[in-house]
């Protein structure tokens, strides 16, 4: 089947007629602060859950409770107050009127080239843009159903396919994995299911962007991808338009099931809020990633960060079969006050198991960024291989770059590569550019652009223009 | 003072030692007593246990006076010899017109720490500090150059001793000399050494270390080292682990003055049950300054190695170059070899890089050599020595390298 291109979809668009008429919205409960069994009993009846994913959650929190909030990322922080957080999803906080919205965020909404509508849309500003969102999503819903993929909402998936979602969950990323895992199962809000069938090539990029009901998935997603027996996917998820929410604190779980001969792209713009310039406020953005690979079966990650006042995420690979295939592609940048801990995990099981590692990381600012990866050879996975690059580059005198690679080999036949760089742009770099008439500043783009290329080639054409706007705007002014 | 609760494993590792008999040690006692012996969650331990150390049992030596053969061990006209952590006057022989050395303790020693400063919470510096016998003080004066090398040879025998060498070496300014230290173990020793050593370089001064480490299979070694570093010195350190039980090596540099080199060389050859870990640590605070660091693990039988090398470069301190390279070959499919190269940087104008490589020998060369006819023992032999020889001829003294390669000889079987 031929790929499904934005020009079908705007005429498609064009020729459809509105089927909804209009959209309700949510409306917010709050229930009261805190944490404790019976918060998570009224989350689970609100979202009408079966008793055994009750069960689930209620033995995660369990599990939550006896462990402590890990310390050892090379980050600072206020930690968050757990009994002072409300647990049920509160829809993202709507502008009454578009003149209320920020006008520096419209800016730089306007320098990525998002149309109004898209902007309003993402500003949650209620308009009727909402409707052909709606549609969107709607036909491609159609054309997904057609192969038989299912791609929708958590709860749906719950009350649609618990055979699937309790066959899977937890399986990747288990409760006991770690605090914010533990934290993100007792609580998670709402996220996305993905299941593609056998042998299917899934003929778009499936985004969240366009699932329906988007608003308030809040600050406690779940993610669940299989990808079946021979089958292909590439996810996106996040966009580049700047995000701002009410939740500080956010502690997502990603599961990625790639099965025999399956393969998964996954990629992610994040840009939450980073906050201001002095490093007041901003998300705390606290994610666990992780995907096992089976049989002949491949797993890409690709990521741009530029947001979140505290990331602190790894997505990570379970090389579990023979000849099984790990990667990741990574761009983190920060600016002002953020503060950036990432890297991936690549654990080789299998034989013949290959992982590749691109990470580049960029400060500007007063910022930290730090790269921690683990890469593990297990006794029983022979003739791994695995190649490394981890860079960094300096933007002024104030800003921080780390990184902290762990290898592990435990066999003879691996072949192990690893290398990292830490250094600023070259002042000869620039002074070539500046003679030939390009300014500093678009000199430094140039460069960075240039520097990040490797990785930005990885991402799905649409976002990878969308992403390098990003990595200019969010660098701007920050040259020292 | 406030009561400390004291962890089982410390009370029953000094229950065998006893208090300290010198009264003055008391508060470096006291200390000791509040702290514990690092698990493998510690980020510092992560992988190495220290369990054959804990475990405890060990006595404090007492001095023998039987002549030991070393013959076979020297290789400067001037040593000295450190027998179970207690000098051996008698059997050293060296020029006091070109070395000050004096054997000291209390205030001098604290005199010292003021101007290299110990990591206190690390417990086995609060060990030594509460139980070393007496401290070598070795002062290279005033632009003495190249007075000869001084060989320090630490020897270890008998069995369930707990060897605390505290060794405090000052290279004045503008003075330029090597330092060779040898440890090694007579027959069927079985003991753990505890050596501390701090070096503090002088404006100006340049300060070798050679290290030559082949303990018996039985003994246990963490080394700990101090380092201080004043404007335009240089000090390399180079070390070659070829036998032991348990091997930790710590290597912490502060590097205060501008215009300063360091340089560090490692490399360990390992066989049976061995374990060996190499910790280093450049801390460059000010400007204008170069670390370089290389160090090669060749892998055999059941053996770990562990490398784990740190540079910091702190805010402000601009035009760094900082360089760490680990390769590793591990030779048999049950060793095991963990790697952690970190960099930690502050500041902007800096170039830092490492690299690690984790593989086997090549087969091509294998192939290669083998088909013009050289046994595959022999292939093997040429390719770890092509692969080590980068480390050992850092070494630069003929005669070092020679004990060097005896050694190996001795130990693994190989020639080069």
């Amino acid at each position: 089947m031929a790929a499904y291109t934005e020009e079908e979809l705007a005429k498609e668009l064009q020729n459809q007629e509105y089927e909804f008429g209009f959209t309700t919205d949510i409306e917010s409960e709050k229930i009261p602060v805190g944490l404790n069994e019976d918060v998570i009993r009224l989350i689970s009846a609100k979202k009408e859950e079966p008793e055994w994913l009750l069960e689930y959650r209620l033995n995660a929190f369990r599990i939550w409770k006896e462990m402590e909030e890990p310390d050892w990322a090379h980050v600072n922080y206020e930690k968050p107050k757990f009994q002072e957080i409300s647990y049920f999803a509160a829809p993202k906080k709507q502008y009454e009127s578009w003149d209320d919205v920020d006008p520096e965020m419209k800016a730089t909404m306007d320098k990525l080239g998002i149309s109004l509508e898209e902007q309003k849309k993402l500003t949650g500003v209620a308009v009727d843009f909402v409707m052909d969102s709606v549609s969107v999503a709607t036909s491609f819903k159609e054309k997904l159903a057609e192969l038989d993929i299912i791609f929708c909402s958590f709860s749906e998936a719950v009350k649609d396919h618990p055979e699937l979602v309790k066959k899977y969950l937890g399986t990747v990323v288990p409760s006991t994995d770690n605090f914010y895992a533990a934290l993100n199962s007792a609580v998670f809000s709402d996220g996305s299911f993905c299941y593609i069938p056998k042998g299917v090539k899934c003929p778009m990029e499936l985004s969240t962007y366009f699932r329906i009901n988007e608003a308030g998935t809040g600050q406690f997603e779940r993610t669940l991808l299989v990808a079946d027996e021979g089958s292909y996917v590439s996810y996106l998820e996040g966009c580049t338009a700047p995000q701002r929410d009410e939740n500080q604190l956010h502690a997502a779980v990603v599961e990625l099931i790639a099965l025999d001969d399956a393969e998964i792209k996954y990629s992610t713009v994040q840009n939450w809020y980073p906050g201001d310039k002095e490093g007041k406020g901003g998300v705390y953005n606290f994610v666990t990633k992780r995907g096992i690979c089976h049989t002949n079966s491949k797993i890409s990650w690709t990521q741009v960060e530029t947001g979140s006042a505290v990331t602190w995420k790894y997505p990570s690979c379970i090389l579990k079969g023979d000849h099984s295939i790990g990667e990741f592609y990574s761009v983190a940048v920060t600016n002002n006050f953020q503060q950036a801990d990432t890297g991936t995990k690549m654990i080789h099981l299998g034989k013949n198991t290959k992982s590749t590692i691109i990470s580049k990381g960029i400060s500007a600012g007063q910022s930290h960024n730090s790269y921690r990866g683990l890469v593990q050879i297990n006794a029983q996975a022979e003739n791994a291989r695995n190649f490394t690059q981890c860079d960094s580059l300096l933007m002024t005198d104030r800003c921080g770059a780390h990184t902290f690679p762990y290898i592990e080999c435990k066999n003879n036949s691996a072949k192990l590569e690893h290398e990292a760089t830490t250094s600023k742009i070259g002042e000869d770099q620039i002074f070539y550019c500046l003679q030939r008439g390009i300014s500093e500043e678009q000199a430094i783009g140039l460069i960075v652009k240039g520097y990040c290329k490797d990785v930005l080639n990885k991402l799905p054409m649409e976002f990878a223009v969308e992403a390098q706007k990003l990595l200019t705007i969010s660098l701007e002014n920050s040259v020292g | 003072m406030d009561t400390v609760t004291i962890s089982e494993k410390v009370e029953k590792f000094v229950s065998t030692l006893g208090k300290p008999l010198d009264e003055s040690r008391n508060s470096a006692y006291q200390h000791l007593l509040g702290l514990d012996f690092p698990t493998s969650r510690d980020e510092y331990w992560k992988y190495t246990r220290v369990g054959k150390i804990s475990k405890g049992g060990f006595k404090l030596p007492t001095t023998q006076s039987e002549r030991i053969n070393l013959n076979d061990y020297i290789v400067a006209n001037d040593y000295l010899v450190i027998e179970n952590g207690i000098i051996r006057s008698d059997i050293s022989q060296y020029s006091k017109l070109n070395f000050d050395i004096e054997f000291v303790d209390g205030e001098s020693v604290q005199q010292f720490d003021n101007k290299v400063e110990l990591n206190k919470d690390d417990i086995f510096t609060a060990l030594n500090d509460a139980y070393f016998s007496k401290a070598v003080q070795i002062k290279i004066s005033q632009n003495k150059v190249n007075e000869g090398p001084l060989q320090i040879i630490y020897v270890e025998q008998g069995e369930g001793f707990v060897a605390n060498n505290r060794i405090q070496i000052i290279a004045e300014k503008s003075s330029s000399n090597e330092i060779i230290q040898t440890f090694v173990s007579k027959d069927g020793s079985s003991n753990f050494v505890n050596h501390l050593a701090q070096y503090y370089v002088e404006e100006n001064a340049q300060l070798t270390i050679h290290t030559v480490q082949n303990q018996a299979e039985t003994t246990s070694l963490v080394s700990t080292t101090q380092v201080k570093q004043e404007a335009n010195s240089t000090f390399r350190i180079n070390t070659i682990t070829m036998n032991g039980l348990l091997i930790r090596n710590n290597i912490n540099i502060a590097v205060e003055g501008q215009n300063c080199e360091t340089y560090m060389n490692g490399a360990a050859v390992t066989k049976g049950k061995m374990h060996v870990d190499n910790h280093t640590f450049v801390d460059h605070q000010v400007s204008n300054c170069m670390s370089d660091e290389n160090y090669k693990y060749v892998l055999g039988d059941q053996s770990t190695g562990v490398f784990n090398g740190k540079v910091i470069v702190r805010q402000d301190a601009q035009v760094i170059n900082a360089y760490q390279n680990n390769g590793n070959i591990l030779l048999s499919d049950q060793a095991t070899v963990n790697s952690k190269p970190e960099l930690e940087i502050y500041a902007d104008d800096v170039k830092c890089s490492h690299g690690s490589t984790t593989g086997q020998l090549d087969e091509d060369a294998m192939f290669y050599l083998q088909a013009r006819g050289i046994s595959k023992d022999g292939a093997k032999q040429l390719l770890v020595s092509a692969f080590i020889n980068e480390v050992i001829d850092s070494f630069s003294n003929p005669q070092l390298i020679d004990l060097v390669e005896r050694l190996i000889e001795k130990e693994h079987g190989w020639s080069f």
